[in-house]
């Protein structure tokens, strides 16, 4: 338990009213009321974001912890501005709170903020309501936190500096804040903890000053991760290793057909078996409850089930038929249709398919649950922490403030944990359990299984080209919508409307075509679907950046160079980004023998990122040598960060473009665990060098958007290499890879 | 039937059927939640601990068939007594999630008792059965060349 748990003792709660009043107004609509959803027994709250007691200082960081660094990252600009070290720094996820909304999400930040990308954009806005105002996602935790976690940290600075000013009886002017205490010109030195309970007192400032960033000492400063330590010796709590006394361990078996029915089920067998203790009838599937989880997952498999048909197609290829046919239905969403675009004379036309795709994140799905009648407590990594408070309370027929919600660190998400059933599911089986602490685990079968998968997807593109530019661009997308996915999820509605991460990826791509045709169309039947890493980028770059690929070799032109004459006129950062990772390797478009480059360039989340990747020939195999990638952050806060998230978001796309895919026989996943949905490992991973820009503009997602390219640059450096044109993933249907 | 297992150094009477797999000793019964569950099939090496010093699945290791001295992840170094590869780890920034990293540790420590002076190539073939889903494998490959610098220095 960590300060929140024990905010009885004495602590003082210093100043977040600036954002949620003052300067906020206007910027921040939506959080003009929020409450401080702090509240010490003693002391006062002034700031939902900072904590002072005798121990230090604790940043609360409502986002959630997956492996993108938020923590570290996010607390860093409030102690940028509080001038306190990092290493006097606590970070708690803190509760669910509407003071904790996002207020920048899915909103264009650079060049695509003006129409009319812009109106494609709005479409987007409507994702925080959805999903409960305090979600994790987008990539747009920091860019979120960019002014709010400054202002509230320079806010507690002020009030902390005018309780010094009151004490030494001094003006504000002979004091400054430094290393955690408020120094006065004659040395006097007033530690943040002596002067907390003073500072809660003072009206917060309206417009606290924000430093110059030529004094910041942390932002734009590699930081030490905070949560190092804790995960270097088996400390962190993930949400599996909850534990408490009394606790049982249950594992849930859910309909295989998913979505589908559970007709009905035999559990005589497990009922006897070892440790079982409870098997319970969740409707669309059972929970055995038992002494230990790996005897409840024997019981589980012990049971016999007749399950329903599935509301979708039954095997890979009736989906896939779905698809194609959903192309002679009207777009459910034409972001681009300008200029001239006649239905003939194109130069190159090509279909390209993507398959649907696991998460697969290393911790497979958990929560904990504890139900004792009138109260429900909850332990679970979610992104959407307050829409899963509101939708375990209905589950179990409690308030939404009779659930008590602990946002756990996750281990890896990548989209996944932005649902959260598994949260549900263990509400309802504390239901059952009542008194009795348990902790609900999925096996990586039941997680694979049961996913809400990447949607496989077709583009039909088409161009024409005129001399060695692209005169003329089309581009058809089929692929299931997330949107409507979580609609049905969170809001109960089921039914299309406009979705813009159909046609992500491509529609706002910085190419300025003169003559520009884009649509998306969606199946009306469809696997559950969700979002994965990057969304709609995640196949839509890989079709995107093939087929211009494709043109400029029909153009005859290097690709590169090809690219950056397209994009210089539409957004300079991008063309820069471009020319970086061009000279980081030393691209001549030109490779020896035995070796292939592709490139490739995406603009998602608000960040340009390009990647170049070299290959080589082994023995006919294809081996991937080295990866370059350049982005473009707008400002940057942590460059230690933003090279690991690049990193980290190229192999997981290269992952899935070489390795993964979800096929369905039966209605059924056949992919269950990492034997057949397999990923990069140490011995095939390549070398990487980064670039990260802060070209100045407003600052980027960085969790997502090294992802998009990868696949492309793969493919085409394939092409370069050997003249193999590939259009669908995963590659290795087509191609060996060096294992 | 009750069985006998050490683990880091503390003996313990533990009270299950034979055949549930160590981890799930470690974890559920001994409240030893530092080794992780990650698939359940020898396929990702997040539950690795030594047994004897030699890296083991222990997902894939029955209770009645723990021979030897299990260390987990616990017994290598707390967060205020690291041991020299989790100082590794810890100036390298490598978790992400983390998840993944008590078994990374847990093999790459076994790796460096058998080969102080690991190459790219041995790194490889002592790693590569440890998934990592963030993708930190530059940053353990870095952690683990420290990690034996530091341990040949000390
Ligand atoms: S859990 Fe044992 S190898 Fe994956
Ligand atoms: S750090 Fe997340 S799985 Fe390795």
């Amino acid at each position: 338990m960590g300060k929140l748990g024990k905010i009885t003792r004495r602590v003082f709660l210093v100043g977040a009213v600036a954002v949620t009043g003052g300067v906020a107004v206007g910027a921040y609509a939506v959080t003009r009321d929020p409450k401080n959803p702090l509240k010490p027994d003693e002391g006062a709250s002034l700031n939902s974001y900072v904590i002072i007691d005798q121990d230090g200082v604790t940043v609360i960081v409502p986002r959630a912890e997956m492996g993108q660094g938020v923590q570290t990252s996010l607390a860093a600009l409030v102690a940028e501005e509080l001038e306190v070290p990092m290493d006097m720094v606590r970070v708690e996820h803190g509760p669910p709170a509407k003071a904790y909304a996002n207020n920048k999400f899915l909103l264009p930040r650079g060049y695509d903020a003006e129409p009319p990308m812009k109106m494609v954009n709005t479409v987007m806005e409507a994702m925080p309501r959805m999903l409960g105002m305090q979600i994790t996602g987008g990539s747009m935790s920091t860019v979120d936190a960019w002014d709010k976690n400054r202002i509230a940290g320079a806010a507690a600075r002020e009030m902390l500096i005018s309780a010094a000013a009151e004490r030494l009886g001094v003006g504000r002017d002979q004091l400054r804040a430094e290393n955690g205490a408020i120094v006065a010109t004659d040395g006097t030195r007033l530690p943040y903890a002596e002067l907390a309970e003073a500072a809660a007192t003072m009206t917060p400032p309206d417009n606290p000053p924000l430093k110059d960033p030529a004094d910041w000492k942390l932002i734009g400063k590699p930081l030490p991760k905070l949560d190092q330590p804790a995960k270097a010796t088996g400390t962190a709590p993930f949400g599996i290793d909850t534990r408490a006394d009394g606790m049982k361990f249950a594992t849930v078996k859910m309909a295989p057909r998913i979505e589908g029915e559970m007709v009905s089920y035999d559990a005589s067998e497990a009922e006897g078996m070892a440790g079982v203790e409870k098997i319970i009838d969740l409707g669309d599937g059972v929970a055995v409850v038992a002494s230990n989880t790996w005897l409840a997952i024997q019981a589980a498999e012990a049971i016999r089930f007749e399950w329903g048909p599935a509301p979708y197609g039954a095997t890979t290829d009736e989906i896939f038929a779905d698809l194609e046919a959903a192309f002679d239905t009207e777009p459910n969403i034409t972001p681009h249709d300008h200029g001239e675009v006649t239905e003939s004379d194109d130069d190159l036309v090509a279909e390209y398919r993507a398959p649907f795709l696991s998460h697969a994140p290393m911790e497979p799905m958990n929560a904990t649950a504890l139900y004792t009648g009138d109260r429900l407590e909850i332990w679970a990594g979610v992104q959407g922490p307050i829409i899963t408070q509101q939708q375990a309370a209905e589950a179990v027929g409690l308030k939404q403030d009779q659930v008590t919600l602990h946002t756990t660190i996750m281990g890896g998400s990548f989209g996944r944990r932005g649902f959260n059933e598994y949260a549900i599911y263990a509400a309802r089986v504390a239901k059952e359990m009542e008194g009795t602490p348990v902790n609900v685990t999925w096996s990586r079968e039941e997680d694979m299984r049961h996913d809400h998968y990447r949607p496989g997807a077709i583009a039909r593109m088409r161009g024409r080209l005129d001399g060695d530019r692209i005169d003329t661009f089309k581009a058809d997308l089929s692929a299931a919508s997330v949107m409507r996915a979580t609609m049905k999820a969170f809001m109960g509605i089921d039914r299309q409307t406009a979705d813009a991460m159909i046609t992500e990826g491509v529609a706002e791509q910085p190419y300025g075509f003169p003559n520009v045709l884009i649509r998306g169309y969606v199946p009306e039947r469809t696997p559950r679907v969700g979002f994965w890493r990057s969304v709609g980028n995640s196949q839509n770059a890989f079709f995107m950046e093939s087929f211009i690929d494709e043109l400029a070799h029909k153009a005859g032109a290097d690709p590169l160079a090809f690219r950056l004459a397209h994009i210089e006129g539409t957004d300079a950062e991008t063309a820069e980004v471009l020319r970086t990772v061009r000279d980081m390797a030393n691209w001549t478009g030109e490779t020896p023998e035995g070796k292939g480059r592709g490139v490739a360039v995406t603009y998602s989340f608000g960040t340009p990122v390009a990647e170049i990747i070299e290959v080589s020939d082994q023995d006919g195999a294809v081996k991937i040598d080295k990866v370059w990638i350049a982005a473009d952050l707008g400002k940057i806060v942590d460059p230690g960060n933003v090279e690991a998230q690049l990193i980290s978001g190229a192999i997981y796309g290269l992952s899935a473009a070489m390795l993964e895919e979800i096929t369905f026989e039966d209605g059924k996943v056949v992919e269950g665990n990492f034997w057949d949905h397999d990923a990069l490992r140490m011995n095939n991973t390549p070398d990487f060098e980064v670039t990260a820009l802060a070209l100045g503009g407003a600052v980027g997602g960085v969790g997502e958007p090294g992802t998009p390219p990868a696949a492309a640059a793969l493919a085409n450096a394939i092409y370069d290499l050997n003249g193999t044109r590939l259009r669908r993933m995963p590659f290795r249907h087509d191609i060996d890879f060096v294992t | 039937m009750s069985y006998k297992i050490t683990v880091n150094g503390t003996s313990y009477d533990v009270d299950l059927p034979g055949e549930v797999p160590l981890l799930w000793v470690l974890r559920d019964e001994l409240g030893l939640t530092g080794t992780k569950f990650g698939c359940g099939v020898a396929a990702c090496g997040a539950c690795t601990v030594q047994v004897d010093g030699i890296a083991q699945r222990s997902c894939q290791l029955p209770l009645d068939a723990v021979e030897g001295a299990v260390t987990t992840i616990e017994g290598v170094g707390t967060p205020d007594n690291m041991a020299a590869i989790q100082k590794a780890w810890v100036d390298h920034n490598v978790a992400q999630c983390g998840y993944c990293q008590s078994g990374q540790i847990m093999q790459a420590a076994a790796l460096l008792a058998e080969n102080p002076d690991p190459t790219d190539q041995d790194i490889d073939d002592a790693m590569y059965g440890n998934l990592c889903r963030c993708g930190t494998y530059p940053r353990i490959r870095a952690a683990i060349h420290s990690a034996a610098d530091a341990m040949k220095e000390a």
